[in-house]
């Protein structure tokens, strides 16, 4: 058996990383009742973006600025369709993703690498050192620590504070929080903005990270696996985190087990049970675990005059 | 009245586009190419286009070339093929495997036109199939993998099971065991041509096991890029020379060199002496070109390699000469026999010493 179960884990981290930022944008955006099917068109504005920006200018901060402000844009898109001109969500979410490929692939066409951008690992000082877990954990690159802490954040903001509250009121029913005197579209377009960051973010690690490269279509629909997954987490943070990082272990864990003669524990398990295995086992625990509901007005278009 | 010159109009209109269609038709051949990836990608589909070009440059304003990028291998495909013969197409070029049935289906519905399938199997009177042998270029691969690997492991990132690719393994194979018997082949099946997340994943995971060569039969450029980060990893480029990423790790490439093919079969349409046939050429007709072998390469093994490449271009070697066994040990060629080509165009088991199954 040539698999390190140490690598193996800490690559788990890396190929999990778009699907968990992009998300937990959309799990904010949705808790505040908006349905963005988007996601993906957002991700791959966001790496095309980081991917020009970062190699016009040799830094990946730069880069990953310029994704989640083109993740940012193409929320405001949709922001604006929906939330001003009420389109419907579903439609216009959908029509996102279409715009979005195509914009990246015309923003994409001709443009050539100009300086190399590398993102280095930071070994956290103390953890890192720490037998197994330390290589695991804690050797990795900054946005796979800013996706944990994001998580984090979101749990606490959600779970703990006013703002949280008052997100949650404008998902759950934006007449009562509007007769509250709630900015319901203030609220659900500051959540779209953050929805469309984070989507940026986690395509840019696809183009400068994980890949790195810019090709046609390079997220591949990883930003509708993450909208999966927000659903089989049922809206939670820490349940998403699990989705996550389950669908990110077992796509690197099947790739390896082929790498390996396709053997699980000395038994010849078939390519094609093999590849099916991530969506399986993320559906399965997920919907074993679930016990949620959609927030009450998701999808739903909000006029304060109904 | 005033319909009735609408009509009269309309008629007239009707009259002289069914007078004047034939007459540009033969001032100028329409050529359409169905590519399943985007033209950018840097491999398969970028070739394809290039070669394309090359061709459409060759004629000059004598064709008028379209093409349709990124279609999906399926239905679509249909409504794209059909689409591109009401544009007035002369001849469609379908660059990839999946195109073969949407292929046959819309050239039963328009039988003046023209089609090439790349790839495939299945031929009509106007479906004609063409394809290279890439194996003989995963022959060389297969030899250089043996030689350059220390680890003795090779990773191979594998696309889709039809025989074009398990050739392409049995072959490498072959070559990299007869001079290492050390060798061991990782193989990776990732259901897809191209998915550079997918490949990225996939040839990390062969470099994490311990291989120092990852060969591919997938589209994008991303394995390399995997390789550079790497460090000792040697990479081969798959449908376009990907020199860029040489003279590491990329090592060399196998070139498809679709343009005199395209040249002569568009300007067969335009002779009107078109006929369907079945092409599959290797390195001695020059449609499976051997990148350059970098300075990577010890200078002893690059010459052993391209006396092989050109043993096989001459015709005097077979990669798939005898003895050889199938997976599970019975027979398959005897000491000396050679492969006829249907057999291997239909290839669907591994030879002894490989591991794994192969999907089906």
């Amino acid at each position: 058996m040539d698999i390190n179960p140490i690598l193996l884990l800490a690559a788990l981290m890396v190929a999990s990383t778009p699907i968990l930022l992009a998300a937990i944008g959309e799990l904010v955006t949705e808790r505040a009742g908006v349905l963005n099917l988007g996601v993906e068109g957002m991700m791959i504005m966001g790496a095309v973006a980081g991917y020009i920006v970062g190699h016009s200018t040799g830094s990946p901060l730069a880069g990953f600025a310029g994704a989640a402000a083109a993740g940012i844009g193409l929320s405001l898109v949709f922001a604006i369709l929906t939330q001003v001109l009420l389109t419907n969500q579903t439609a216009t979410g959908l029509g996102l993703t279409l715009f979005g490929m195509g914009l990246a692939s015309l923003m994409g066409q001709g443009f050539e690498p100009a300086l190399p951008v590398t993102v280095s690992k930071i070994a956290i000082p103390g953890l890192s050192s720490i037998p197994v877990l330390g290589p695991i954990l804690f050797q990795h690159d900054a946005i796979v620590y800013l996706s944990i802490l994001l998580v984090l954040a979101v749990y606490l903001v959600l779970g703990y504070s006013r703002a949280g509250l008052i997100l949650r009121a404008v998902g759950e029913n934006h007449d009562a929080a509007h007769a509250l005197g709630y900015p319901v579209r203030l609220v659900r377009l500051l959540a779209i903005m953050f929805g469309g960051a984070c989507a940026g973010l986690g395509g840019a690690y696809i183009s400068l990270v994980r890949v790195p490269q810019w090709i046609d279509g390079i997220t591949a629909g990883a930003g509708w696996i993450a909208l999966a997954i927000v659903v089989f987490a049922s809206w939670k943070p820490w349940r998403l985190i699990g989705g996550a990082y389950l669908f990110g272990g077992m796509t690197v864990l099947q790739l390896n087990i082929q790498g390996d003669g396709g053997k699980i524990f000395g038994v010849t398990v078939p390519v094609e049970y093999l590849s099916m295995t991530p969506f399986v086992a993320t559906i399965v625990v997920l919907v074993v675990m679930s016990a949620g509901r959609a927030p009450g007005s998701l999808g739903k278009s909000f006029h304060a005059s109904n | 009245m005033k319909r009735r010159t609408l009509l009269a109009t309309g008629a007239g209109a009707a009259m002289a586009a069914a007078l004047g269609l034939p007459a540009r038709a033969q001032a100028k051949t329409k050529v359409g190419f169905i590519y399943v990836g985007p033209i950018n990608d840097g491999g398969w589909t970028q070739h394809h286009h290039e070669n394309a070009l090359m061709m459409a440059e060759h004629f000059g304003d004598a064709v008028e070339f379209v093409y349709q990028e990124s279609v999906p291998e399926g239905p679509d495909a249909e409504r794209a093929i059909t689409q591109m013969c009401l544009g007035g197409a002369n001849i469609v070029f379908t660059t990839s495997f999946g195109f073969m049935d949407p292929t046959i289906n819309v050239a039963a519905k328009f039988p003046d036109v023209k089609f090439e399938h790349a790839t495939g199997y299945k031929t009509a009177d106007n479906v004609s199939v063409y394809s290279a042998k890439f194996h003989e270029g995963r022959a060389v691969q297969g030899f250089l993998a043996g030689k350059m690997t220390k680890s003795n492991k090779v990773g191979y990132i594998a696309s889709v099971p039809i025989p074009e690719v398990i050739l392409g393994i049995n072959a490498s194979y072959i070559h990299a065991k007869k001079v290492n018997p050390d060798v061991e082949f990782k193989i990776i099946w990732i259901f897809e041509w191209l998915n550079p997340a997918k490949e990225a994943d996939a040839a990390k995971a062969l470099i994490e096991q311990g291989c120092d060569v990852v060969l591919q039969h997938t589209d994008s450029t991303a394995p390399h890029q995997a390789a550079k980060d790497a460090g000792n990893v040697y990479t081969f480029g798959q449908a376009a020379d990907m020199a860029e990423f040489g003279p590491m790790p990329r090592i060399s490439s196998i070139i498809d060199n679709w343009a005199p093919y395209y040249i002569d079969r568009v300007q067969a349409v335009m002779d009107g002496t078109w006929a369907s046939k079945n092409t599959w050429d290797g390195i001695g007709q020059g449609m499976v070109g051997i990148g350059e072998i970098s300075d990577a390469v010890p200078a002893d093994i690059k010459a052993e390699a391209e006396a092989l490449r050109d043993s096989i271009a001459s015709g005097a070697y077979n990669p798939f000469t005898g003895p050889l066994n199938k997976q599970d040990g019975s027979a398959w060629l005897a000491d000396g026999e050679v492969a006829d080509d249907g057999v291997l165009a239909g290839l669907s088991f591994y030879v002894e010493g490989i591991e794994g199954d192969i999907p089906s």
